[in-house]
């Protein structure tokens, strides 16, 4: 999930040698071409393009394709789950291309890591870990550069004139001199014919025309007419629908079931046992879901996990008090708050979260002496893709995946066990492929399945000197393993330690002498899995709510706190800075109202916010007003990450506020969006936005 | 043998009288604009208007559905509707727009019969629609910039 390091130095030198260069970089072109075995999508139904193929006249490379009739279309190998990577990435290829905005169109990409492979995940193409623009900045400006340079070549040979003459602005090459010009369609024949570069320029950050100004979402008129082609939309001929019923804990098996009232309900066709549980489908949603009603299941439950998640705090609890594998060990902390002058503890809970995007989990598939066709909100291919192929009996490769919109994430679609492709798999398996299948999970089904974000127990501990400066910090965090067995176990777990269960902790960026953070990680059998910003979405609670209440007994502003102990972390001191004098912090409040501020680096990038909370007469609370600065280096889309910050505030305020998953003997507790609340608009603060100008190359 | 009208078209379908709205509208009729998030009517994606008012689909049986004129997002067609989707568009509202049908319907049918609403009328109009990508600061804002343009 996170970025390789040795792509992160070779950007930062990117960018010191092209603020040596002047007049451009010439960088190698190691652009994927289109694979010629590689099928070409077909239109059809929810394919997110593909109207083009006939037409088009010049595929440059694995990403761009140009088309008689001027049409630029650029295929995007990331999800689009709402976070505006269709048209992040779009945006990037057009600048290079110096395409106009509006001739620009977008595809998702087929699921094939030779070509589109996520660059900080070696050969796993998948979209996660806030990488999608970060691994690609380079990637796609590349190939709109390479259709450019092969686009003026051909121009200039049709013209005799020398290609430096040419001139290309928003989808036209003009020669100045002579008065000669062509569109890109115009040249699309002649260009496909030009070899591919071997060195582009790539532009200057104060030549970008598109980058960093608002261009408007790709998917945006699609998803505002009811248009837009979602996994839950997808019609094909002779289509079951299927719904599942699950164990009621994790852990138990199917022991017997009964189907005969189930297969009597008008429009069921099948009753089939699958691993995960007993399938039922039906020529519609509503027979099948009568059908499943009807159905009696026994459980086997003698393996299952049968503790309550209020038996499993107890016993986080009782390994905090012991140290656990050291995640950062600096000084000596124990001795030094020994030696503290004022010491303070503080403890934190924090629950399961299930991630409930708005569209519960499904997926189409359909298997034909072929191989299988996967219509998917899809975020994890190359995983998804051998985890099918090894329940079918067949090949990675065989695995054909349309990549359709996402209706919401936060991490769920890239899913370590690929587990409702691989339920859909054993249902398809079970009915031996005699028509494709749509897995629909209901609401509660979603909200029951586990993988959730991991239950946590922090404790803290730091000391002050006399002049209240913290001298010690001791950060004890309990919590299950996020990577162990996944993919990326042997990247991201460290001698026993995942970093994702204390990134943002053992980085906290407080100068502090004497540092101590340890991790516990417990292994239950509830499934879990990363949940939007992953460890950050507890650590940077416990960090800055125990650094308020250091503030609080230092006698210290919590600003000026914070700003005494973040001189080494300029990017950090510069979104705090940002966020406080946009906030006004300091100036007065009405009766009741205060201000508090946080600062926190995820992903390579530095978010602060001041919130404005109003504590009312009857003792409740309401956040009112919320200023973010953000630096996450160039800003290609500053509307997009407005937008994203918005968003990713009400997440957390949702989370912080109300959400909460609880297991009661094993079973979990909610159900649907009555008990497991999250945030409506009537409590939804106003947002303001600020970004950070920069020149450093975009994170996530 | 269910008559329904949705967006002006007549269907007669062959479904239990009890199945919910939202799956005739879906998988009888093929209308997927208006989506399934919860099916208990709590979250309003799947909010559709009947006879102008906004309704959740899922929790509608068809039988009382039959004899009134039913509006999905795909058959929206007024002044107001415009407005809106015009403003959702300039407000750059979506992010990943499941939702988001569900919105604009509750939004038309808000300023149909409240064409100058205050901030309290739009979040009590509105908290019955969830996002999880938590678009409400610039669904207020499209729902004020609508408000505007029907004002002029």
């Amino acid at each position: 999930m996170r970025q390789d390091g040795s792509v992160v130095i070779s950007r930062r030198q990117f960018l010191l040698r092209s603020a040596s260069v002047g007049a451009g970089l010439t960088l190698a072109v190691y652009l994927p071409a289109c694979s010629r075995e590689q099928e070409q999508p077909e239109a059809g139904p929810g394919k997110a393009g593909g109207e083009n193929i006939a037409t088009t006249r010049f595929e440059a490379n694995a990403f761009v394709r140009i088309a008689a009739d001027n049409r630029v279309t650029v295929i995007i190998k990331h999800l689009e789950m709402g976070q505006g990577t269709y048209t992040g990435l779009a945006t990037l290829v057009a600048e290079e291309l110096d395409a106009a905005w509006s001739q620009i169109h977008v595809e998702g990409a087929p699921a094939n890591a030779k070509l589109y492979n996520n660059l900080f995940w070696g050969a796993v193409q998948g979209t996660g870990g806030s990488t999608a623009i970060a691994n690609s900045f380079e990637q796609m400006r590349k190939a709109g550069a390479a259709a450019r340079h092969m686009l003026v070549d051909a121009a200039a040979k049709k013209w005799s004139v020398p290609a430096i003459e040419i001139k290309v602005r928003d989808g036209v090459l003009r020669h100045e001199s002579t008065g000669q010009q062509a569109t890109f369609g115009d040249l699309a024949d002649l260009a496909a014919a030009e070899p591919v570069p071997q060195e582009v320029f790539l532009k200057e950050v104060d030549e970008f025309r598109l980058i960093g100004t608002h261009v408007p979402r790709k998917d945006s008129g699609a998803k505002i007419d009811g248009t837009a082609i979602f996994t839950q939309d997808i019609k094909l001929p002779g289509l079951l629908t299927a719904l599942v019923a699950h164990p009621p804990r994790f852990g138990a098996r199917v022991e017997s079931f009964d189907a005969g009232e189930a297969k009597k309900i008008e429009g069921v066709t099948d009753v089939v046992e699958i691993p995960s549980g007993v399938a039922v489908l039906a020529r519609d949603f509503w027979s099948a879901r009568k059908g499943r009603d009807a159905l009696q299941v026994s459980w086997d439950e003698n393996k299952a996990f049968k503790l309550g998640s209020d038996e499993l705090m107890t016993q986080y609890k009782k390994l905090a008090a012991s140290p656990g594998l050291s995640a950062l060990s600096q000084g000596d902390a124990a001795s030094a708050l020994q030696a503290a002058d004022t010491s303070l503890e503080a403890s934190f809970e924090f629950p399961f979260l299930a991630h409930a995007a708005m569209e519960p989990m499904n997926c189409v598939m359909n298997l034909t002496r072929d191989g299988c066709e996967v219509w998917n909100g899809e975020q994890y291919q190359t995983p998804d893709q051998n985890a099918v192929a090894r329940v079918l009996g067949i090949l990675p490769e065989q695995v054909k995946i349309n990549m359709l919109y996402a209706g919401g994430s936060f991490g769920r679609r890239a899913n370590p066990q690929s587990d409702y492709l691989v339920e859909t798999a054993h249902i398809v398996k079970a009915i031996g492929a005699k028509a494709p299948v749509k897995l629909v999970w209901t609401r509660e089904d979603d909200m029951r399945a586990g993988y959730y974000r991991p239950m946590y127990f922090h404790q803290l501990k730091a000391g002050l000197d006399d002049s209240g400066a913290p001298i010690a910090w001791q950060h004890r965090i309990v919590g299950q393993s996020l990577m162990t067995g996944t993919d990326f176990e042997g990247v991201l777990v460290k001698d026993g330690v995942d970093v994702t269960s204390v990134e943002g902790a053992s980085n906290m960026p407080y100068a502090i002498p004497n540092i101590a953070v340890e991790l516990h990680s417990p292994d239950t059998a509830v499934p879990v899995q990363w949940w939007r910003s992953v460890g950050s979405t507890h650590t940077a609670f416990a960090v800055e709510t125990f650094i308020d209440q250091l503030a609080v007994v230092a006698g210290k502003d919590p600003l000026e706190f914070r700003r005494s102990l973040l001189s080494d972390h300029p990017r950090h001191l510069g979104v705090l800075e940002l966020a406080a004098d946009k906030a006004g912090w300091g100036g007065t409040l009405p009766a009741g109202r205060g201000r508090g501020i946080a600062v926190h680096e995820s992903f390579n990038s530095f978010v602060a916010e001041v919130a404005e909370v109003t504590v009312h007469d009857n003792k409740t609370f309401s956040v009112d007003r919320v200023v973010i600065a953000v630096d996450c280096g160039i800003a290609v889309n500053p509307d997009i990450i407005r937008a994203q910050m918005e968003g990713g505030m009400g997440f957390g305020l949702s989370a912080a506020l109300s959400s909460e998953i609880t297991l009661q003997e094993g079973r979990v507790v909610q159900s649907n969006f009555h008990d497991y609340q999250v945030l409506r608009i009537d409590q939804m603060p106003s947002v303001e936005v600020h970004i950070v100008k920069s020149v450093q190359p975009p994170t996530g | 043998m269910i008559q329904l009208s949705i967006n002006g078209s007549s269907h007669q379908l062959e479904i239990d009288p009890q199945m919910p709205l939202l799956w005739a509208i879906r998988d009888s009729v093929g209308l997927t604009g208006t989506k399934y998030g919860c099916g208990m009517a709590l979250c309003g994606a799947c909010t559709v208007h009947l006879d102008g008012k906004a309704v959740r689909a899922c929790v509608t049986p068809v039988a009382e559905a039959e004899g009134k004129q039913i509006t999905t997002i795909e058959g929206l067609d007024s002044r107001v509707a415009s407005a809106v989707q015009s403003a959702w568009e300039n407000r750059e509202v979506v992010q990943c727009g499941y939702c988001q049908s569900g919105q604009i319907m509750s939004a038309v049918a808000l300023l149909s019969v409240k064409p100058q609403p205050s901030e309290q009328d739009i979040d009590t109009a509105m908290s019955g629609n969830i996002c999880r990508c938590h678009t409400y600061v610039r669904i207020r804002a499209a729902i004020r910039e609508a408000a505007r343009s029907l004002d002029d």
